[in-house]
C-alpha cells in the first residue's frame, strides 16, 4: 500500500460509483481484468444465472491468481451452482485443471493435491480451493477447519451468497437475519431467517491463526484481486470470503448484483478487511455511509421488511451494522485512497 | 526376509516398499497400528519423498487421498467400520474418479452397539461402490495383496481396497515373508497415471454428467470390475514370478476336487476351516473350502465352475443384511443358479463372536444330516433372543436393543449365567 500511495497522490472518484475507474489509473495498476491477457479461467458459455455474482467472483479471483501464479494453477470445487453451471458434460468453462469431488470436501481434496505437488517437486504449482458458503461454513466445515489447523498450503475462496442456491435457495449459516429463503419463510411472528444464528467464518478462520484472512466483493475489483494477489504469494492455509450477489436467490435485477454489494459494504453489513495470523492488518473505509435499508430495500427477500412492523428488525440489522463498523473502524478518514 | 511381525506392521512394510507418495490416515481400532506404522517409517526415512496427512476425519483421509491421487501421486490410507462408513460418499466418488488409490480395511462390525471386534459388516457396506475388494486369509497374503492391490489398481484405473480381518489379523503375530524393496521394484512400476491435474494440459475432471451419458459411465465402470476378473490372476501370476508365492487371484480352493460338501468362506477363517476339513476328512466326509479373495468384482464364472461336483455349498460369513439373511451367501445363490446345489447359509462371528472349530464341527454334522435350518446363525443364544421377542410381542418398547435386553433380561454371555 505505501509505494501505492507514494505514486497516487491523486485521488479520483468516479462519480455514482465511488470506485477509481481502470481508464483514469497507469497501465501497470489497471485490473488484471482490465487486461487482454487475463486468462479467462472460466470462459463464456457457462449457465449461471444472468447478473450472477458467484461467476464473476470466480472468474476475477481466479484471474488474478492465474497471473500470480504465471498459470502454474490448480483449483479444486465444491458442489455448488458454480461447479453445476460451468462443467455442463461434455463442456466445460474452465481453462484451468480444475476437479470436482463432493460438496462437503473441497478443502481436503486441496490439501491431497498440494501434497502431491510437493511431492513430486512441483511446489510452483499452486492449488485454490472454492465452495459456496454452505459447502464452506456448513457442510465443508469440518474439512476446512482442518486444512486451516494443518496449515496446508491451500488458498480457499468462498464465494457468498448467503444461502444454498444450487438446491434452490434454503438457509445455511450465512444466511443473515430477516433474509427470506425456501426454509426460512417469511411468515410467522419472526419472519425470515432469525436473529442470533448464524457463523463468521472469516472470524472463525483468523481463530486458525492462519497466515492470511480476507474479505473481499464483487463490488471491489482491484482490492478483490490486491487480496487473491497477495494470498497467492503466501505459503501456508489461506482465506477469502467473496461477497457475491444472486438475482435468483436474492430476488434482485440482474443488473443490480454490483450496487448491491457495494451497498452491502458501505452500509457496514459485509465489512471488507484483511488479517494475518489471526490480527487485522486493514480494512477498506467506507467512503459514503449509507443505512442498510438502501441496500436491503432492492431484495426481495427482505421485502417483508418493509411492511408492518418491519422497523425494528431493520433497526436490529442497522445495529449489526454499526457493530462492524466499529469493530473495523470503518468510517475513519480515508487515509488514501486505495484502488 | 522371514520375519516374526505384527499383522499391521507387516502390511505397513509392504506399503512401504511401494513407493507410497501421499498417506493420509485418522484413527480407528483395529487400523491403527497400519498407520502408526507408516508414520513411523517416514519420520525416520525408511519411507523416501512421502506426504503423511494427519487428517481431521476419515471423510477428511480419503479425500485428501483423491486430490493427491487425480494430482498423480500413488496414494494410501486405511480405516475400518465406522471409519469407512464416515467416509462412505467419498468412497463412491474415488471409484467414480478411477482413481487408484489403495486401502486397508481391518475389518471390524458396524454399532449401535458399538463395537470394536471383528466381522465383514464394514466393507461390505459397500461392496456395490466400485472399489475392487480383496480379502486376505493370512497376513503374508494381506502384506502380499497389497503389492500387488498397487499394481491392480494402477493397471486398471481403479481403488482397491485390502481387507484383513480386525485384530485376528491386524493384531496377530506370524512368520511373515517381507519382501526386499528389488523385488518389489521389479514388479510395481512408478504409477504413470494417464490423466492428472496439470497445469500445462489443464483438463476438468469430475464433470455433472446428465441422463445422456450417466448409464455408459456406470457400465464402464462395472465394466472395467469385470476386467478385473482377469487381471487379478494375471497379477498373481506376475506376482508368483517375481516373489515365488502363491498369493491371491481369485479364490483358493482347499481340498474341493472330489468334495461333495464345500464351504465357501473369506478371510481369516479359512483358517480354521481348513483345519476342521482335515479333521471330518479323516472320517471319510467329503468336504473342501473356498476361500474367496476377490469379493468385489465377484468371480460369478469361476465360483460356478468350482463348485460344479458339490452337492452341498455352506455359505459362512461374518455378515448379516438386515431383513434379508447372508451377503455373501445371496451372491453364491446367485453363482449357482439353476443348479439344484443344497446351499446353506450360516451367519457367524458378528462383533468378534468366537468361530470355535467345536461349533463348526456341530454345524457340519448337521449339514450332513440335512438338519439345518437356513439361515443358521453360528452359536446364537436362542434363550435370550427368544425372551427378548416375547417381552417385545407383550408390550411396544421403542429403544436401543442392547439395553432393552440389559432392562428386560439381563446381562447375556457367558459370565451372565
Ligand atoms: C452431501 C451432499 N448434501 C447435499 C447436497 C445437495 N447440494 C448440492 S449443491 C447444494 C447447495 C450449495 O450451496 P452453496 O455451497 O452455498 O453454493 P451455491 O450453490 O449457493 O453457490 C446442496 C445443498 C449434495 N450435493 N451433497
Ligand atoms: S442461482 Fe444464484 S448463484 Fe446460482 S447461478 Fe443463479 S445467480 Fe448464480
Ligand atoms: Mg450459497
Amino acid at each position: 500500500m505505501s509505494d501505492m500511495t507514494a505514486e497516487q497522490k491523486v485521488k479520483f472518484y468516479q462519480k455514482g460509483t465511488f470506485t477509481a475507474g481502470n481508464r483514469l489509473v497507469d497501465q501497470a495498476r489497471r485490473s488484471v481484468q482490465a487486461s487482454m491477457e487475463r486468462s479467462n479461467a472460466i470462459t463464456s458459455g457457462h449457465r449461471a444465472c444472468q447478473g450472477c455474482g458467484e461467476a464473476l467472483g470466480a472468474r476475477y479471483a481466479l484471474d488474478a491468481a492465474m497471473r500470480a501464479t504465471e498459470g502454474q494453477l490448480i483449483a479444486v470445487n465444491a458442489t455448488g451452482c458454480l461447479e453445476v453451471f460451468t462443467t455442463p458434460y461434455p463442456e466445460t468453462s474452465w481453462q484451468v485443471p480444475w476437479i470436482h469431488s463432493l460438496f462437503g470436501n473441497a478443502a481436503a481434496v486441496a490439501s491431497g493435491v498440494a501434497a502431491a505437488m510437493r511431492v513430486k517437486g512441483r511446489e510452483q504449482v499452486r492449488v485454490v480451493a472454492q465452495g459456496g458458503d454452505g459447502g464452506t461454513t456448513d457442510i465443508g466445515f469440518g474439512c476446512l477447519s482442518g486444512m486451516f489447523e494443518r496449515n496446508d498450503d491451500v488458498l480457499y475462496i468462498c464465494y457468498d451468497n448467503e444461502a444454498y442456491m444450487n438446491t434452490g435457495v434454503q438457509r445455511s449459516s450465512a444466511t443473515p437475519p430477516t433474509a427470506r429463503t425456501a426454509t426460512t419463510p417469511a411468515v410467522g411472528p419472526e419472519p425470515g431467517n432469525v436473529f442470533g444464528t448464524g457463523k463468521n467464518l472469516p472470524l472463525i478462520a483468523m481463530a486458525h491463526n492462519i497466515p492470511y484472512v480476507a474479505t473481499a466483493s464483487v463490488a471491489n475489483l482491484h482490492d478483490l484481486e490486491r487480496k487473491v494477489e497477495k494470498a497467492v504469494a503466501i505459503r501456508g492455509a489461506r482465506y477469502i470470503h467473496i461477497f457475491v450477489p444472486c438475482p435468483l436467490g436474492w430476488g434482485s435485477a440482474s443488473h443490480d448484483t454490483i450496487r448491491i454489494a457495494r451497498l452491502a459494504s458501505e452500509c457496514g453489513l459485509f465489512p471488507l478487511f484483511e488479517a494475518e495470523h489471526g490480527e487485522v492488518t486493514g480494512s477498506i473505509p467506507i467512503r459514503r455511509k449509507v443505512p442498510v435499508e438502501e441496500y436491503l430495500r432492492p431484495q426481495k427477500r427482505f421485502a417483508h421488511l418493509f411492511k408492518d412492523g418491519g422497523g425494528e428488525r431493520i433497526a436490529r440489522l442497522q445495529r449489526m451494522a454499526d457493530a462492524n463498523i466499529k469493530r473495523f473502524d470503518l468510517l475513519r478518514e480515508a487515509e488514501e485512497a486505495p484502488l | 526376509m522371514f520375519e516374526q511381525i505384527e499383522g499391521s506392521q507387516a502390511v505397513a512394510k509392504a506399503i512401504a516398499l511401494c513407493r507410497p507418495e501421499v498417506i493420509c490416515a485418522y484413527p480407528i481400532t483395529p487400523q491403527t497400528h497400519i498407520v502408526e506404522g507408516c508414520a513411523e517409517m517416514i519420520r525416520t526415512g525408511a519411507i523416501q519423498n512421502c506426504e503423511f496427512i494427519n487428517v481431521e476425519s476419515e471423510f477428511a483421509a480419503l479425500s485428501v487421498a483423491i486430490g493427491s491421487s487425480a494430482a498423480g501421486a500413488r496414494t494410501y490410507t486405511a480405516t475400518a467400520s465406522q471409519g469407512l462408513l464416515f467416509m462412505a460418499e467419498a468412497v463412491y466418488n474415488a471409484a467414480g474418479l478411477g482413481l487408484p488409490i489403495v486401502m486397508t480395511i481391518g475389518n471390524r462390525a458396524i454399532g449401535a452397539p458399538i463395537n470394536i471386534w471383528n466381522d465383514h459388516s464394514d466393507s461390505m457396506a459397500l461392496r456395490d461402490a466400485g472399489w475392487i475388494q480383496l480379502h486376505a486369509e493370512t497376513n503374508q497374503e494381506a502384506a502380499d495383496l497389497h503389492i500387488q492391490a498397487f499394481k491392480l489398481a494402477e493397471r486398471l484405473s481403479a481403488p482397491v481396497m485390502v481387507c484383513m480381518d480386525g485384530f485376528i489379523l491386524t493384531h496377530a503375530y506370524e512368520r511373515v515373508a517381507i519382501p526386499d524393496q528389488a523385488q518389489v521394484d521389479a514388479f510395481l512400476p512408478p504409477y504413470q497415471p494417464r490423466q492428472i491435474l496439470d497445469p500445462a494440459d489443464p483438463y476438468t475432471i469430475g464433470a455433472m454428467v446428465g441422463p445422456e451419458a450417466f448409464m455408459e459411465v456406470r457400465y464402464l465402470a462395472h465394466d472395467k470390475l469385470l476386467q478385473a476378473l482377469s487381471v487379478i490372476p494375471e497379477i498373481q501370476q506376475e506376482f508368483k514370478e517375481v516373489f515365488g508365492r502363491e498369493s491371491g487371484g481369485l479364490f483358493h480352493g482347499y481340498r474341493v476336487e472330489d468334495a461333495e460338501t464345500v464351504v465357501v468362506t473369506m478371510g481369516s477363517l479359512a483358517g480354521t476351516v481348513k483345519d476342521l476339513v482335515d479333521e471330518v476328512r479323516e472320517n471319510g466326509a467329503k468336504i473342501g473350502v473356498i476361500t474367496l479373495c476377490s469379493y468385489r468384482p465377484f468371480p460369478l464364472d469361476g465360483l460356478r465352475h468350482a463348485l460344479q461336483g458339490a452337492a452341498k455349498v455352506i455359505v459362512l460369513e461374518k455378515s448379516l443384511a438386515l431383513g434379508f439373511g447372508g451377503v455373501l451367501a445371496a451372491d453364491v445363490r446367485t453363482a449357482l443358479h439353476g443348479r439344484d446345489t443344497h446351499i446353506h447359509t450360516v451367519i457367524a462371528g458378528l462383533g468378534g463372536r468366537p468361530i470355535t472349530r467345536k461349533s463348526l464341527a456341530r454345524m457340519f454334522a448337521r449339514v450332513e444330516r440335512d438338519d439345518l435350518k437356513d439361515p443358521h446363525f453360528l452359536d446364537l443364544d436362542l434363550d435370550i433372543v427368544r425372551r427378548e421377542i416375547d417381552n417385545q410381542r407383550s408390550q411396544i418398547t421403542a429403544g436401543p436393543i442392547a439395553e432393552n435386553i440389559l432392562r428386560e433380561i439381563g446381562p447375556c454371555g457367558p459370565k451372565a449365567v
